[in-house]
Formats: structure tokens, sequence, C-alpha cells
């Protein structure tokens, strides 16, 4: 039984990330979910959350907003809209996202839409999260 | 015969005219390969994506979605994608031409969203509507805009607006070959998707789906035109820096050409000029003497 497989992260930009993982973990909507090799083959939409890619002795971090993952035994595919190593990210634009969001939020606006609203906060949150 | 003054004079302004392409050729062969790399770069996620839908579709049987069929809109939408400039060739023309002469996107039921100035005007002449202009975004395309057009498309298509959504672009196969393709994103075509994955795809396991196919279809669809249209537009900006360093290629060697037949000209008119004025004083020393 294999205690690695393949891990590749594609962006329509460029190809995020490939290599032999142990294990990844996740959020999709349904929950937070972490793959070992021979998860049953699984199709999911991806929510905003960290991505922690365990490689051997060292796992790496990176933000993943949205997109799918694709699980076969043996292969992993995450198609990601946005994915940012922790360097390329603006904590500072972040931390601004942050309040602007929570402003929004808190502010009782009759025509404010909530969920573009949530979906700005958690993206900030989830950047935020990376900053340690 | 053209007087000398009048040849030096067009010589000159053909001359800055090539002066003029052939900095033109170069600017666009710098930029032809920048967007080159950036359109090959995009590929894989595309590909990934046509693969996984295709699994999808295949395995999920004759699962009624709302994407998958006709929606109740009598119009039709197409993206036209062009450039903001001309001087590339036929590069825009193609595109109007194209939309014009297919059967199914005639002037008076089509609602168009331009992206590129140049087909947006061409297609106004020809009486189409323009729903949105976008042209702003082929200077410079980015994903996010694929997805904004995206979920403005979907918005009307969920409406009832608009039945069925075409792009037209045109697809880079190398420097000097582009095709003028129209593509039917909505309603997907599943005929197409089913055909090509059937020639030599490998047979998948039995895939789950989470929460279920439905609500990952409906999550996939859109990325997946998202992820076309930004294909199509960066592939639009390869061809449209291709068509232009042939175009521009071609001008300054026609621009040369003229030059070459110009100075040969110039050159016998110069020698006919000194001709007669020999034989002029030669004739006034004669009458003299």
């Amino acid at each position: 039984m294999a205690d690695v497989m393949k891990l590749k992260v594609i962006t329509p930009e460029k190809q995020f990330y490939e290599g032999e993982v142990a294990m990844v973990e996740l959020t999709t909507t349904e929950g937070q979910i972490g793959i070992y090799p021979n998860h049953i083959p699984l199709t999911a939409v991806v929510a905003p959350g960290l991505l922690k890619i365990h490689e051997k002795g060292e796992v790496k971090k990176t933000s993943l907003m949205a997109g799918f993952i694709t699980i076969m035994p043996d292969l992993v595919t995450i198609m990601a809209e946005v994915a940012e190593w922790p360097e390329e990210i603006d904590f500072k634009r972040a931390e601004e996202a942050r309040t602007r969001a929570e402003r929004r939020l808190s502010s009782n606006d009759a025509d404010l839409d909530v969920l573009r609203a949530e979906m700005a906060l958690k993206r900030a949150l989830v950047r935020l999260e990376l900053k340690h | 015969m053209a007087s000398m003054r009048d040849i030096k004079r067009r010589r000159a302004s053909i001359q800055s005219t090539g002066q003029i392409t052939k900095a033109m050729k170069l600017v666009s062969t710098v930029k032809l390969q920048k967007s080159r790399t950036k359109a090959e770069s995009s590929k894989p996620y595309f590909n990934q994506m046509y693969g996984t839908i295709a699994a999808m579709l295949e395995r999920s049987g004759n699962m009624d979605h709302k994407y998958l069929c006709t929606g109740e809109g009598g119009k039709k939408a197409v993206i036209a994608i062009t450039s903001n400039r001309g001087l590339a060739g036929g590069y825009n023309n193609n595109i109007v031409k194209m939309i014009v002469a297919s059967p199914e996107l005639n002037a008076g039921d089509t609602k168009v969203y331009a992206i590129g100035r140049k087909g947006r005007d061409g297609l106004v002449r020809k009486g189409y509507e323009i729903a949105e202009d976008y042209s702003e975004v082929i200077d410079e395309p980015m994903y996010q805009d694929a997805s904004d057009l995206t979920a403005v498309l979907l918005e009307s298509f969920g409406k009832g607006e608009i039945g069925e959504i075409y792009l037209a672009y045109t697809s880079f196969k190398n420097t000097v070959v582009h095709i003028p393709k129209l593509i039917r994103l909505l309603p997907f075509d599943r005929e197409a998707v089913e055909a090509e994955e059937s020639n030599g795809e490998k047979a998948q396991a039995l895939m789950n789906y989470e929460p279920n196919a439905e609500a990952v279809l409906d999550q996939i669809i859109p990325k997946y035109m998202s992820s076309l249209i930004y294909g199509a537009l960066l592939e639009a900006v390869a061809s449209e820096n291709g068509a232009r360093m042939t175009a521009m290629d071609s001008a300054t060697n026609n621009a040369e050409e003229m030059l070459g037949k110009l100075e040969i000209q110039y050159n016998r008119a110069r020698q006919g000029s000194i001709t007669q004025e020999l034989t002029e004083i030669i004739a006034g020393a004669n009458a003299i003497s």
C-alpha cells in the first residue's frame, strides 16, 4: 500500500503545486476533510479555507478560495480559482478587507449583499490565518 | 512621368510608414511571446476541468439539469472576443463575418457581449444589439473578468432572458495560423463532450459526489464556463498579436518593395533631367557659335 499520493493544485494562471504528499487537509462545502492515500473516489466543492499539504516531514500551508477537488486513490487534483502561498499574500490588505467586511455586516443596510460580505470576510480571515 | 520632387516626397512618406510598421511588428512579436506563454500556462487548468466535467456527464447518465437544457428565453447571447486596435489584418473582421454568417445567430434575436471595440463596432454596423461592453478587459485579461462575465450571463440565463450562450473567439494554432471559432457554452453540449470522451479516455472507478452530483454540477459548470472564457481571452490576445505581426511583416515587405521601385523611377527621372539639361546647354552653345 502506497504511503504517498500525487497532489496537483492548478489555478487558471499556472500549475500551482505538484508533488508527492502523505496527506492533504482542506475545507469543502461539507466541512473539513483530510485525505490520505487510497481514499475513495470523490468530487467535492471547495470552500474558502486553508490547504495544508503534508509532505514527507514538512507541512506547507496555502490559502484556497474557491474551486473543486477530485480525489482518486493515488491522485488528488485541486482546481483552485484562487490559491496563494503565505509569501504572496498582502496582509495589510487582508486586514483592511476584514475590517471593511465586518463593518458592512454590522451596518444593517437594507440592500446589503450579506452573502458577498460574508464571503469577503471569510477570505480575509483565511489569509490572516496564514500570517503566523 | 512623375517629377523628381514628387517621387522623392512619395519615397519619404513610404519610408516613414515602413519604419512604423517595422516597429509595430517588433512590438507585437514581443507581446506575442508573452501572451503565448500565458495562454499555454492556462491550458492545464482548462484540460483538467474539461476532463472532470466530461467524466461527470458520462457517468451521471441522463441527468436533468438546468444548464443541460435550452433555457426558455428566446434570445441568444454571444460573447464576441476581438481587439481594441486595428491593423491586425483580417483578425477582427473574421470574427464579425463568422458571427454574421452563422445560421444560429441572426441580428434580430442575438445579444452581443462584446469584448474588444473593433468587433463591437463591426457588429453594431451589421445591426446587432450590444448588451454589454467589456472592451477594456482584452488589454489585460484576468480570470476575475471571465468569472464576472460568467456570473452576468448565468443570471440572465437563469432569469430566462437568454436561452443559449455562444462564444466567438480566435483560437491560436501557431504564430501564423489563427482560426476563428464559435462554440456553444450553454446549454452544455453534451454529445460533443461524450463523443470526445469515448475515444480512448480511461473508464474511471465509480465517483462519489459531495454533497451530491447536481450540486457539484451547479458549481462546476459556471467554473467551466469561466475557464473556457478565460482561455479564449488569452488565446485571442495571442492570436491578435500574431495576426498583427504577420500583417505588419507583409506591410514592411510591401513598403520595401515599393521603395525599390521608386528608387529606380527616381534614378531614371534624374538621369532624364540631366540629359535634358545637357542637350539644352549644347543646343544653346551651338546657337551662340
